[in-house]
């Protein structure tokens, strides 16, 4: 054995330090390994799950053309599930196990998806302020260490660019159209503004668990000042087209250059992620009920994998 | 009826026919048996509603009333839609969604085929761009005919049990009318009495490959060329034309 | 034991004459539906002109461990790079 071999910890160390891409076959911590694993199966978890409330509304799109903007941008959240689940392979997990944690209770999901699509115009709300909240996470993502992980983001992130814009021309559209339009409008952006903005995460300037995530370069930007971005270009947005934004609390900060919100509530945010949402049964019902009924099919494909066409 | 009046009820039928497919796969979206499947769903879902909106423009623009495509779509009761009924059929299980979109997808190829060459240069377009989306639907749909035949013995029995179930919604593919009658003289529409030979040979062929029993031919339903559809439909467009119905005056 | 049927690495060509490049995973259980399946994740936006899937077992690494080894010698060869070279004042199409 050579007396110059770097140990394997030094190896990372160093790569992270240099700001280089931690590669699957490069030696790292496990508890970097581990981080991960739960991160971007959170995170696969939560596109898979959120194909659920905009389906809802798939078969009740108003238009041929809203329902195939609507049937690509879910194929796409399908598809983004996909290459996460990709990455977190390459981690030394399979999708079956992940799979699991995510039926059993083990693996979570963002949120925000534990809500119910009521109307059409929640279909705007999810477009322009859920995903609006999570391309804000993204774009940081795109720079994150872990090369498969920030691979993936990067062709998201390309990817996601129409579906804000979708939601929020739903949003414009019904704003500006009949009164009961623009109330379905106001009272989506009421029901949805709260949730998205919790997608974030509580403060995590004290926790232990994001510092460690900054020192290895998984996390770039704190939840705080993520939720701030969002929050300081989607309130113009809502002037532009007329809804107003239901926080009293809301006004500019001249000092900082922000907006100030008033506090969000944070038990609601325990309780919902807890199990007590209004629809988290339901999501994961739908999702083992689905599961179960493709056994059969994932068998017979199985069977006749040495079946040459 | 004119060529013209011919024309249109020919487009109107081959937009319900893609519309009302496209509209059951797009049910499937979130409810496929492995996520990459899904994604293979919701692709042919988005080519069937993309040729129904380029056939209803032809056809909004043949009636001349001045009505836009989604009209057509969403404006129009039940009586009123010509798709055939294999298209409506509700997709029970991945079996049934197989089969109804191979036996169709089959149709298809053949028909688009013909209608590729058809002496109105609008509807050959159409036919055209879609032709090249079909044969990858019945490439996929003929492999699952293959893997659900030779995969284990309960996708067997599943797949010939929805084979059993749709073959009675088959005879009426083939069905023609005065509106064929009138557009083939015109070398516009498919004769369906030459396609049927090509029919019968090509899902011979793939059920033989999957080892699936071709079901015996016995009475087949019909009724949609008149508007005479089974009860699934009428919920189906409740369902889709809820919001359109319900606030007539909107736009979306 | 549940399946998820077997991994497969996905190459995407962008245009006729360019590399593939590895653009991710697909799950399948057989050639034919890895290839449809790779069509249909990654090349929704008509960004591939060619797909290649290969079963994610029968991939060869190169491994870190053996970094030094493997790829420092090839970095004192500067004689196989056309910069190393002298050439005239003068001299074209060279």
């Amino acid at each position: 054995m050579s007396t110059t071999t770097t140990a394997p910890v030094d190896i990372f160390t160093e790569k992270i330090e240099r700001g280089e891409n931690i590669e699957p076959r490069d030696p790292m911590p496990e508890e970097y390994r581990r981080h991960l694993i739960r991160q971007i199966s959170q995170h696969a978890h939560s596109e898979v799950i959120g194909m659920q409330p905009e389906g809802n509304w798939i078969t009740r799109a108003p238009s041929l053309r809203s329902k195939m903007i609507l049937l690509a941008k879910i194929q796409d959240e399908g598809g983004h599930g996909l290459y996460l689940y990709s990455a977190a392979e390459t981690l030394g997990i399979s999708r079956e196990e992940m799979i699991e944690q995510l039926q059993t209770g083990k693996a979570r999901y963002s949120s925000v998806f534990n809500y119910p699509a009521l109307t059409w115009a929640d279909i705007g709300a999810i477009g322009w302020l859920v995903d609006g909240a999570a391309i804000v996470n993204q774009v940081m993502l795109q720079r994150t260490s872990y090369g498969p992980y920030a691979r993936a983001m990067v062709r998201i992130c390309k990817e996601e660019s129409f579906h804000q814009r979708q939601g929020y021309e739903i949003m414009a559209k019904m704003a500006a159209g009949t009164p009961e339009q623009h109330e379905m409008a106001q009272d989506a952006l009421n029901r949805w503004w709260a949730p998205a903005l919790m997608m974030f995460g509580p403060s995590d300037k004290d926790s232990l668990h994001s510092k460690q995530a900054f020192l290895w370069k998984i996390k770039r930007e704190s939840n705080d000042a993520l939720r701030q971005k969002f929050i300081d270009k989607t309130v113009q947005q809502a002037e532009v087209i007329g809804l107003k934004i239901p926080d009293p609390d809301l006004r500019f900060n001249e000092e900082t250059g922000h907006y100030d919100t008033g506090p969000l509530n944070w038990d609601e945010f325990h309780r919902v992620i807890n199990g007590d949402g209004p629809c988290n049964r339901q999501r994961v019902e739908h999702h083992v009920r689905v599961h179960e009924e493709g056994r059969w099919v994932r068998e017979a494909a199985q069977k006749v994998l040495s079946f040459e066409f | 009826m004119t060529k013209t009046d011919a024309l249109f009820h020919y487009c109107l039928r081959l937009g319900d026919d893609a519309v009302i497919l496209g509209h059951r796969l797009a049910e499937l979206c979130s409810r496929g048996p492995f996520l990459e499947e899904d994604l293979a769903l919701t692709n042919i879902a988005l080519d069937y509603t993309g040729r129904a909106e380029l056939f209803f423009q032809y056809a909004a623009e043949l009636e001349g009333k001045g009505h836009s495509a989604d009209d057509l779509v969403y404006r129009r009761p039940e009586r009123r839609y010509y798709n055939h009924l294999l298209c409506e059929r509700p997709n029970v299980d991945f079996g049934h969604t197989i089969v109804r979109q191979f036996l169709f997808s089959v149709y298809d190829r053949y028909l688009l085929e013909e209608l590729g060459a058809a002496k109105d240069t609008r509807l050959a377009e159409i036919a055209v761009k879609a032709l090249k989306e079909t044969r990858y639907h019945l490439s996929h749909a003929a492999d699952w005919m293959v893997r659900l035949g030779r995969g284990t013995e309960e996708s067997h029995r599943r797949v010939q049990q929805a084979l059993n179930d749709l073959w009675t919604y088959t005879g009426e593919l083939f069905e023609m009318d005065d509106v064929d009658l009138l557009l083939l003289e015109h070398g516009i529409a498919a004769d369906l009495h030459t396609l049927r030979a090509l029919w019968q040979a090509e899902v011979k062929q793939t059920l033989d490959r999957a080892g699936l029993q071709r079901p015996a031919d016995g009475y087949m339903q019909t009724g949609s060329r008149k508007g005479i559809h089974s009860e699934h439909l009428g919920h189906l467009l409740a369902e889709m034309q809820y919001l359109v119905r319900t606030y007539p005056q909107a736009a979306w | 034991m549940d399946t998820q049927l077997d991994l497969w690495e996905v190459f995407v060509q962008s245009k006729p004459g360019q590399p593939y490049k590895h653009a991710g995973s697909v799950h399948a259980s057989d050639k034919l539906m890895a290839l449809q399946n790779a069509r249909d994740v990654y090349t929704r936006r008509g960004e591939a002109s060619g797909l290649w899937v290969v079963r994610a077992a029968d991939i060869v690494a190169s491994n870190l461990a053996d970094h030094d080894m493997f790829f420092d010698p090839a970095n004192d060869k500067i004689y196989r790079h056309p910069t190393f070279y002298q050439v005239p004042e003068g001299a074209k199409n060279i």
